[in-house]
């Protein structure tokens, strides 16, 4: 057995494997994300959400899962076949790879490379093709303007969160997430980890990443109020399932990259209790929480405001804090606070 | 053969076929997202060669904003594949004159490439140990060091070039009704709303 595995198939055996666990892990608590995201809009709401399905309703994703995937696919007139159904596969899969490079614990990662900041940025840019393609191949009008707009929301926050990323990435001196978080690692627990140099900019990463995922109060490519539903409007059956979920995926690992980045992964905020995997899912859970509770409480914002916010607030503000960050560091200003280099590179 | 041999014909076959099919794609739009997959392909064959960073930085750049934009205006054209066509018989002629010119220049200016003695290890002497550091950190040191003004007069290039831009296109047409922002920023919010103290747990 163990011979086995040192083998080359037994090499991509196991990490097709570990690859299916994570992809596992990532589509069960999808189930439970949409559930949730629905029970705490609900409750804001003095609602109920989701109750009849299973026990309190736990079941109502699996449901729906279900009832998209035996519906019947509705093609419209004159889309371009290939890209329209190209377009749902692309942003369920870009969503679905980038989490091939997230630890969840020191040893448990599927891919430990050296840029995988890198990576996950560039897979997350390369998801706005999903949404551009999706509209276009409608040859619809609001599939088509909500796409437009989704191509210039996505580039704009990409470059203020890119930035964000460059100030963690000096602080730590590695892109490696590894690294990143044992930079984390110290005797104050809590304490230690980079939301409290980084004060903030875990702010607007926040503000980022939702507009980053189209997730409301910047949900404008789907507006429903002006666009219908934007670009998924001409989807049904499973490829809108895939969009959705593909959108979902990103949404978690947008909470995922912020336990990493600036809440110490899958450190323990206790000195002395243990570190562990368990640490990591719950600070995911608790900011797809936040998440959630944005949406319920923030109106959406008009397209201008948002484009304002991301060129002239956000862009300068990202870029000031890289050049403050850099002279901090260099300077080893409060005895290293800003440079863990020793640790982390 | 080795994995990483395979991947590195399936990497280079890709981009090929897709860089031609760039060119004989019908749509425009389609010929974009050809485009777009021989730069992922190129980005795998800088992963063979050991520069992730490279890679990580072609798909960044080049998928993630140029081509974006690339299919932002693609999109947005209205073009009669037809007349189009019809058009671009007239024109083969003398784009493969054009062609052939080039290649003949090319291959001139490359038939008598001399380098000089020691050239090449001038050139590799600055390159840190591999061995020792990471490549992204040996870029950072080669461009941020060694290099820091071409770097940075490149930069400055680039602003010229996109300041230019912007004067060209900027222009200020009278008599149209304009968004004021700081208008609507300053607004009295006392004036445009009414705020209801509720307690949780009741509603309105």
């Amino acid at each position: 057995m163990a011979d086995f595995l040192q083998s080359g198939l037994g090499i991509a055996l196991t990490i097709a494997a570990q690859g299916l666990l994570i992809i596992m892990f990532v589509m069960i608590s999808l189930l439970f994300l949409v559930y949730g995201d629905r029970k705490v809009w609900a409750a804001v709401q003095m609602r109920r959400g989701p109750n009849v399905v299973g026990a309190f309703g736990l079941l109502q994703s699996v449901a729906d899962a279900l009832k998209y995937v035996v519906k019947e696919i509705v093609v419209p007139a004159g889309v371009d076949r290939p890209v329209f159904f190209l377009a749902p596969m692309l942003s369920f899969v870009l969503a679905v790879l980038a989490w091939a490079v997230i630890p969840f614990n020191s040893t448990w990662v599927l891919a430990e490379i050296n840029v995988a900041i890198l990576f996950v940025f560039a897979v997350s840019s390369l998801e706005v093709y999903g949404v551009i393609m999706g509209g276009w191949a409608s040859n619809s009008k609001y599939p088509f303007l909500g796409s437009l707009r989704s191509a210039a929301q996505m580039i704009s926050y990409e470059v203020s969160l890119g930035l964000i990323i460059i100030g963690v990435i000096i602080s730590t001196g590695s892109m490696n997430f590894g690294a990143i978080v044992a930079a984390q690692d110290g005797d104050y627990g809590i304490f230690n980890w980079y939301w409290l140099p980084h004060l903030p900019m875990v702010v607007l990463f926040l503000v980022s990443a939702l507009a980053e995922t189209n997730r409301p109060p910047f949900d404008l490519p789907e507006a429903e109020s002006e666009l219908v539903a934007g670009f998924m409007v001409e989807y049904s059956s499973t490829p809108y399932l895939l969009f959705m979920a593909g959108e979902y995926i990103a949404i978690f690992l947008m909470c995922a990259l912020m336990s990493l980045l600036f809440f110490g992964g899958w450190l323990s905020p206790i000195p002395g209790l243990p570190d562990g995997a368990l640490w990591m899912v719950a600070k995911m859970a608790f900011f797809f929480f936040i998440f959630a509770m944005v949406k319920a409480i923030v109106p959406r914002y008009r397209y201008d405001q948002l484009m304002r916010i991301g060129w002239k607030v956000f862009l300068p503000l990202s870029l000031g804090w890289v050049v403050l960050v850099a002279f901090l560091a260099k300077f080893e200003i409060l005895g290293g606070f800003w440079a863990r280099w020793a640790i982390g590179g | 053969m080795t994995v990483a041999d395979y991947a590195f014909y399936a990497f280079a076959l890709v981009a090929v076929a897709a860089g031609l099919l760039v060119v004989v794609a019908r749509n425009p739009v389609h010929s974009v997202l050809w485009l777009i997959l021989a730069f992922l392909s190129s980005a795998g064959l800088f992963v063979l060669l050991g520069a992730e960073f490279v890679a990580m930085l072609l798909i960044i750049v080049y998928v993630g904003a140029v081509a974006v934009l690339f299919l932002f205006v693609v999109m947005m054209l209205d073009i009669d594949f037809a007349a189009l066509k019809a058009e671009m018989a007239k024109y083969v002629p003398l784009a493969a004159l054009v062609g052939i010119v080039i290649l003949m220049q090319l291959a001139l200016a490359y038939g008598a490439w001399e380098q000089a003695e020691g050239a090449l290890g001038l050139r590799q002497a600055v390159t840190p140990d591999l061995n020792e550091i990471h490549n992204t950190r040996a870029l950072g040191l080669l461009l941020y060091d060694r290099y820091i003004f071409l770097f940075q007069t490149g930069g400055l290039i680039l602003l010229v070039a996109m300041i230019g831009a912007i004067v060209l296109t900027l222009r200020h047409r009278e008599g149209i009704k304009r968004q004021n922002v700081l208008a609507q920023m300053y607004r009295d919010p006392a004036k445009a709303m009414e705020l209801k103290d509720i307690k949780p747990g009741q509603g309105l």
